[in-house]
């Protein structure tokens, strides 16, 4: 909401006060200004206020108000005229190209000056022929062989407006000389309106605050008013047939309206704050509602009173029928729904109540009577509607945010009077309203204790009362009773009750704490001291599974992979990409978006490596080696249940194995192994005992696919993805992934481990090849090594495989250096041997291996 | 005898001192101190000499061998350190050219942000409480007192579950702030004990989702740290002083810190707080747009209606809470300008991390 500083102060008096104080206060309120805009006044001299500023002052000595006596043809120019102009010192030759001024080209004397605002030579102001703001000082100069060096101006040349049509014509009472800066200079605040301040979306509600804050008198409108003619109430009847959509309905007349422009300063007013000026009767409903914050509708009453071909004109609200059509103002045509409540006349719908009216009763150029409707409407049938038909009006933003009922009155007064004044109307005797469904007061009792246990802090309530009362909060002190109060403290309670401009105090506990922070705003959140806890410390409860999956983090970290963190919607056939062409496609169900910003975004995904690989792919001309993971969770949709939500474990490897150095060009390539290392390092620091077995998967190379496994319950599956896989995402190199069950491997950690003792006697090592068939795996081999082994074989490594002709087609040679160690004594050589016998037994009795000598 | 020694003596150690490498040296040994050397050669006619020439000229022999034997053996040293020396001169690296590479991991760094508030939340007692991501409209919302159609829903603009739900209330929608995890905790805890619920002092930490078009300043996923507090003599000074020292931990001692009222539907007073800005000092800089100041985190006292459905009497309880975006304070401090560098995950972005 953009309002000008100058309007603002006719309700409170904060002339004094720096524009960027004012925002300071308003912001520290709770009304956040976003942006001021100078169109005159003085920028703030220190850059440091913290306001986002724009816009231009306007120089005391050089832009002044000035009256035009004549306009006359320029020589040797049609389009231009040269204007005799009184600066309130001297009297000037203007050349001016505006259009507005041919009409009184050649006429002489005019009979009554146009009062302009006047650039002097020298001065600085927006080039109003430039796209967009840009500055410009004017310069003497001969234009068409006439001398230039002043100008009058338009609204885009002082920064008012983006208006330069013609030139600015003042009220005719603006008095020549006058600094312009002095007669209509101003700023123009850009507020934010919380939610919950519907009372603030206006000109008094923003003064009001002001005086509340700054303890100044909130000067209020007057709603008194002149009236002539027939009574209005005779001539028509309201319905209301839902009060709880329309609790209230006024309506009022006024006759004999001469429809033209607004006066200057109205429809300055109404471009500062962003409002097209439109004619004197739409402009004061426009101004009202910026004024007092109560949107208006204007019917042309000779319209309503034709329709109802002379009997009393019937205003009716009600909910639009279904397959009901109305066109709005804005020329549309809208499909009406049983939710959109209507304001109507005998003959059908006139308007889409509090967000738009309707084009037939329209107020035109011919009008002459004025039927003023001044209405409360349920805010969330408001919001509904406004929605619906994708209408957002400066109404249906303050009726959507619940405007008090009796703002209506207010509003319908003031906006008579507005227009009586700019119209030359007589407004009738009778205002007509329709109040089935007042709003109960909110009413709560305030005691001091409420106070500290809420911001921990003694205010007398005399303060409070004080502070409270500037809002319009009524306050009363309750009778004097024994039962009064909180009997344990002894507090004397204050009744408070909210004042007829705001819905959003409650009841009880609730308005209590509305209250609350009505008086903290106004005592101030920075005079409120810092305290610290005194209450105890609560359960310190931990968050295992979190702890749990940091440990994962950093130990893949730790092992030399960087995490990844990826969008978490996806789109199925990106996920596709992890099959090869012409895999069968599972049918995979997924959490889809209702309103996804793009079709690559419209579901939550079922896959974290193909989100991984996505990135993999994206960094590939990066690096010469990746090594990434990421933990995240899929969701798995469970009809209309919340979908689930478990967290999966994803690492993906490619390149070299080695980062290049200067000295070692030659890069081997990571491989299966490489992955598994990883794997094995991981389990082993999270004390997990994992096998790993064969696996088939549709994403992976049938020969290089794994499974992990803790005891029968599968981990997760890893291995070198499929080749069409690999190029589906760019990469023609061997590429390693993992897919893991992170909740499977959370919950399978052990809650402690035991540490062996280290031996201090020697070892006795030795290196043993065994040559077995190709196909037995390597880990059987070493498995019965281990058995045979026993507690005094300390660890056995693999650190050959071989393969040759000697061997035979079809064979392996498999070397393993031994270590025998016990934790008791020295081994002899003969311990050694009798364990190296026992093992080559039992290789050769079960696996048929054969030692190679 | 003992003339013909001093010769021997003096034409060894002058040879002795033209020598330069090893070769020459042991060449000089033979011919100097070895068995058919000069100086032995005395020792084999010692039996020509008379009885009293004989102990003398074999004291001497004996000197002379001893001092070539001593002169060859600094002559050795001599050389084996001037081969050393040349040795070392000669090798000399270029220090200049890089290390080897390490394959280093790392963590992400919204993680690396995130852990930090968390530990610092945690050492002034705030357990970590996490919850689902997809929540129900009534969590997300109605429970938070942001009843259907309510103004408030405009200050989050809402991706929804397509679950063929029509009715605003019965939808569920991705969860638009960690708020629903407030209400989880409060009935999860209040649940031990109905009558007298335990005391809350929580962070909850996770992902939350806003229905945004993907820009440099706006990102349809980010992470949020909530914090909540309730008992029974928890007051808006709490708030502030337990804020303010967070700060402290977070962007130094001497950070300050400042509150404005704002609104949020499930606390009352409501409150922006703003740090002065840490990369200017308060003083006016690109990063803080000149005000000094930066938006840091929204906070408030827990609403009474958001106690209640959490299972804790307003009339007993009350409370604080406050949430922040970890990213958006990521930015600020390392100067990132562009979100969506956060989720691109491209390497040479993370990796500047280390």
């Amino acid at each position: 909401m953009k309002l000008p500083i100058s309007w603002i102060n006719e309700f409170v008096d904060i002339k004094d006060l720096p524009v960027v104080e004012v925002a300071r206060l308003l912001t520290s309120a709770g009304l956040e200004i976003d942006d001021i805009r100078f169109a005159g006044l003085p920028l703030p001299e220190r850059d440091d206020h913290g306001f986002k500023v724009s816009g231009i002052a306007w120089e005391r000595e050089k832009l002044v108000v000035a009256e035009i006596r004549a306009v006359e043809p320029h020589p040797n120019a049609d389009r231009l005229t040269l204007c005799e102009l009184f600066d309130g010192e001297t009297v000037h030759s203007v050349l001016t190209g505006a259009p507005n001024l041919y009409p009184f080209k050649g006429q002489g004397k005019l009979p009554k000056p146009l009062k302009v605002a006047y650039a002097k030579e020298g001065a600085t102001i927006y080039d109003g022929h430039a796209e967009g703001l840009v500055l410009t000082t004017l310069k003497r100069a001969k234009i068409r062989g006439v001398d230039s060096y002043s100008m009058v101006c338009s609204e885009k040349e002082l920064g008012i407006s983006d208006e330069h049509e013609g030139i600015i014509f003042l009220d005719d009472d603006a008095p020549a000389g006058m600094p312009l800066a002095d007669y209509m200079g101003d700023a123009v605040l850009e507020i934010s309106i919380l939610p919950n301040q519907a009372r603030n979306t206006s000109v008094l509600g923003i003064a009001r605050e002001l005086a509340a804050l700054t303890g100044r008198a909130l000067k209020k409108p007057t709603y008194e008013l002149a009236t002539s003619g027939a009574a209005l109430t005779g001539l028509v009847k309201l319905e209301i047939s839902t009060p709880e959509l329309n609790p209230r309905f006024m309506l009022g007349l006024i006759r004999n309206v001469e429809i033209a422009p607004s006066p200057a300063w109205v429809q300055r007013r109404l471009r500062l704050c962003g409002i097209r000026a439109i004619n004197n009767v739409v402009d004061a409903t426009n101004y009202t509602m910026l004024e007092i914050g109560e949107p208006l509708h204007a019917f042309d009453y000779d319209v309503l009173a034709a329709r109802t071909s002379g009997g009393k004109v019937v205003i009716s609200t009600r909910a639009a029928r279904p397959g009901e059509k109305l066109t709005t103002l804005d020329g549309v045509e809208r499909n009406l729904t049983e939710n959109n409540v209507l304001v109507c006349d005998a003959r059908g719908a006139l308007s889409l109540a509090g967000v738009m009216g309707g084009a037939e009763s329209e107020v035109t150029a011919s009008s002459h009577s004025i039927l003023l409707e001044a209405a409360a409407w349920n805010f969330i049938n408001i919001r509904k509607t406004a929605n619906q038909h994708n209408l957002p009006s400066e109404a249906s933003y303050r009726f959507s945010r619940g405007i008090h009922p009796a703002l209506a009155e207010a509003g319908l007064k003031r906006c008579l009077y507005w227009m009586a004044q700019w119209s030359g109307g007589q407004i009738a005797p009778g205002i007509v309203d329709n109040y089935p469904l007042p709003p109960q007061p909110a009413s709560v009792e305030i005691c001091p204790s409420d106070i500290r246990r809420a911001l921990g802090i003694e205010i007398p309530l005399e303060k409070v009362k004080d502070m409270l009362e500037r809002l319009e909060f009524t306050c009363a002190w309750p009778p004097t009773s024994p039962d009064v109060g909180d009997s344990t403290s002894g507090d004397v309670g204050l009744r408070v009750t909210a004042p007829p401009i705001r819905l959003d105090i409650g009841a009880g506990v609730i308005g209590v704490a509305d209250v609350m922070e009505e008086i903290a705003r106004l005592y101030g959140y920075d005079n409120i001291p810092e305290t610290r806890l005194a209450d105890p410390l609560p359960p310190q409860r931990g968050n295992p599974a979190l702890e749990a999956e940091n440990r994962v983090r950093d130990s893949l970290a730790r092992l030399g992979l960087q995490e990844i963190i990826t969008y978490r919607m996806t789109a199925p056939e990106a996920e596709n990409k992890l099959l090869p062409p012409g895999a069968p496609r599972p049918s995979l169900e997924y959490v889809t978006l209702a309103n996804p910003i793009a079709p690559e975004k419209r579901v939550l995904r079922r896959s974290v490596l193909a989100s991984a690989l996505a990135i993999a792919e994206k960094n590939a001309r990066q690096r010469e080696s990746l090594a990434l993971y990421e933990i995240g969770a899929v969701y798995i949709p469970q009809g209309k249940d919340l979908p689930l939500e478990p967290r999966r474990l994803a690492i993906v490897l490619n390149g070299k194995r080695y980062p290049a150095a200067w000295d070692a060009k030659v890069g081997v390539k990571l491989d299966f192994y490489d992955l598994k290392g990883i794997l094995e390092a991981l389990m082993t620091s999270l004390h997990l005992g994992v096998t790993y077995a064969p696996a088939e998967h549709p994403a992976f190379h049938p020969g290089k696919c794994a499974a992990a496994l803790l005891g029968s319950t599968p981990l997760g599956v890893f291995g070198e993805l499929h080749p069409q896989v690999a190029e589906n995402y760019g990469f023609n190199t061997p590429l390693l992934a993992a897919d893991f069950d992170l909740e499977a491997i959370l919950a399978a950690l052990p809650g402690g481990y035991p540490i062996e003792p280290v031996s201090e006697y020697p070892p006795i090592l030795e290196d043993i090849a065994v040559i077995v068939d190709e196909a037995l795996p390597a880990d059987r081999v070493e498995a019965l090594i281990r058995q045979t082994g026993g507690k005094l074989l300390e660890s056995a490594r693999l650190f050959d495989v071989f393969r040759g002709e000697q061997l035979g087609a079809g064979k392996k040679s498999l070397a393993y250096a031994l270590v025998y160690r016990s934790p008791e004594g020295t081994l002899t050589d003969k311990d050694a041997a009798g364990i190296r016998s026992r093992i080559i037994k039992r290789l050769e009795r079960e696996l048929d291996a054969k030692l190679r000598g | 005898m003992l003339e013909k020694l001093n010769e021997i003596e003096k034409a060894a150690l002058e040879s002795l001192a033209a020598i330069a490498d090893e070769a020459a040296l042991e060449a000089w040994r033979v011919a100097n101190v070895g068995r058919s050397s000069p100086v032995m050669s005395v020792f084999s006619q010692m039996g020509a000499l008379s009885k009293e020439e004989r102990p003398l000229v074999g004291q001497r022999a004996n000197q002379v061998k001893l001092a070539l034997e001593a002169a060859f053996a600094e002559k050795q040293s001599a050389l084996k350190q001037a081969a050393l020396q040349q040795s070392l001169a000669s090798e000399r690296l270029d220090i200049s050219l890089p290390g080897r590479p390490l394959r280093a991991g790392g963590l992400h760094p919204a993680t690396q942000n995130l852990r930090r508030i968390l530990a610092i939340l945690a050492e002034m007692g705030f357990q970590v409480y996490t919850s689902r991501e997809v929540e129900s409209d009534e969590y997300n919302f109605q429970l938070l007192n942001i009843p259907p159609y309510h103004p408030a829903r405009e200050m989050q603009d809402t991706f929804y579950i397509d679950t063929g739900a029509s009715d605003e209330a019965e939808r569920q929608v991705l969860r638009t702030h960690t708020s629903p995890g407030q209400i989880r905790a409060m009935r999860q805890f209040s649940a031990e004990n109905p009558e007298n619920p335990p005391e809350i002092r929580i962070a909850l930490p996770g992902m939350v989702y806003r229905f945004e078009q993907i820009t440099a300043r706006s990102e349809v996923q980010f992470n949020q740290v909530e914090g909540l507090v309730v008992g029974k003599n928890i007051t808006f000074g709490d708030l502030k002083g337990t804020l303010a020292e967070f700060v402290r931990r977070m962007f130094g001692r001497g950070a300050k810190t400042r509150f404005r009222a704002s609104y949020f539907p499930f606390t009352e007073p409501s409150a922006e707080m703003d740090v002065e800005c840490f990369v200017c000092g308060g003083k006016g800089c690109g990063v803080c747009k000149k005000s000094g100041w930066l938006e840091i985190l929204g906070c408030g006292m827990v609403h009474p209606v958001v106690l209640q459905n959490g299972g804790y009497d307003p009339q007993k309880y009350t409370g604080f809470a406050f949430g922040m975006g970890p990213e958006r304070q990521l930015m600020l401090r390392h100067k990132i300008e562009d979100i969506r560098y956060i989720w691109g995950n491209d390497l040479r972005f993370l990796e500047q991390f280390g």
